[in-house]
């Protein structure tokens, strides 16, 4: 195989990234900041999952179809959530009665 | 019979007749897992779906579960899985290396890492039981205004981390599939893709645990 051995501190480095965020993430959680709790959350879980899929799925190295293939599975995934909440969201705006109260 | 002109095809060893090069099969292989993991990416997008729907619909019947998600364990178990995500990336780099030894221990560390998170799973689990926090006839709920809301997330809670730990339990047996390859020396650094497909299974699963993580027992801790 052509792919370039990866060298081990790069492994090591995104492990120990990894390691400080969860650390993070759990400490943030324990703090009030209201609406932020959820962002920071999120933002920290796609950075560590960002992490993961570019280094230790190593799409970093993959090919442009590869990666093509990569970026459209979360592309459907972001089509899913926003129609979905598009429908959801947007109920409550006419004067009709909402089946969910 | 079927020799073309250029004469009778000749191929570098492991590399299957209809590919031209290695590097050409192992593409392939790469692509199609990942068309794979795409439709696992949507499987488990449906339930997060929901979940968000829900959350959105009932906040504060939400926000009161996380009090009973054990934050603690949990985050072991977050910590447990990049651990294994980590020694996964060092078996697939020695089987590139093509160093039996040292795939055949990075893989025994992911395997006894996945079974430490799938114990710890059955721990909380357990708890969950115990509490009747399980939906269902028996399902008890300490704020009664709560009773039937509380039950949806606890519900989602089963169903998506359930389903994850499933996906666990499939990953433990291939990579128990690995280790046995491994040791009847099936692999070698011109060819090891099916350490290299698990390895991205497993990275997989891993990503979806770190979304479930602060979804579940994170958000609305502080509420």
């Amino acid at each position: 195989m052509s792919h370039p051995i990866v060298p081990t501190r790069v492994y090591a480095a995104v492990f120990a990234a990894l390691i400080a965020l969860t650390i993070t993430t759990v400490a943030v959680s324990k703090l009030d900041l209201g609406e932020y709790n959820f962002i920071a959350a999120m933002t920290i879980a796609v950075i560590k999952g960002s992490l993961v899929v570019w280094f230790f799925m190593n799409v970093r190295r993959s090919s442009s179809l590869t990666r093509l293939f990569v970026g459209a599975g979360f592309l459907w995934m972001a089509i899913l959530i926003v129609f979905v909440l598009s429908d959801y969201f947007s109920r409550g705006w006419l004067p009709a009665p909402g089946w969910w109260k | 019979m079927a020799e073309t002109d250029a004469g009778p095809l000749v191929h570098a060893a492991g590399v299957r007749h209809h590919f031209d090069t290695a590097e050409q099969q192992f593409e392939s292989a790469t692509l199609g897992m990942w068309v794979f993991l795409l439709t696992e990416i949507m499987f488990f997008g449906g339930m997060f779906g929901s979940y968000t729907v829900y959350r959105n619909m009932y906040p504060d019947a939400f926000a009161s579960t996380s009090h009973f998600m054990n934050v603690t364990l949990g985050g072991i178990n977050t910590a447990v899985l990049i651990c294994s995500s980590f020694t996964m990336a060092l078996a697939v780099r020695a089987g590139q290396l093509g160093s039996k030894k040292t795939l055949i221990l990075f893989l025994i560390l992911t395997l006894v890492l996945g079974c430490v998170f799938l114990s710890i799973k059955y721990v909380e689990y357990h708890e969950k039981w115990v509490d009747h926090h399980v939906p269902g006839p028996e399902f008890r709920y300490a704020d009664s205004r709560y009773f039937h809301h509380a039950q949806i997330l606890f519900f989602l809670y089963f169903a998506m981390t359930g389903m994850h730990a499933l996906h666990m339990i499939v990953g433990v047996g291939l990579l128990t599939t690995l280790i046995v390859m491994a040791a009847r020396n099936r692999f070698s650094a011109t060819w090891y893709t099916p350490v290299e497909m698990i390895g991205l299974y497993w990275h997989f699963v891993d990503v979806v645990w770190i979304f479930l993580f602060p979804l579940l027992y994170l958000i609305g801790h502080t509420a």
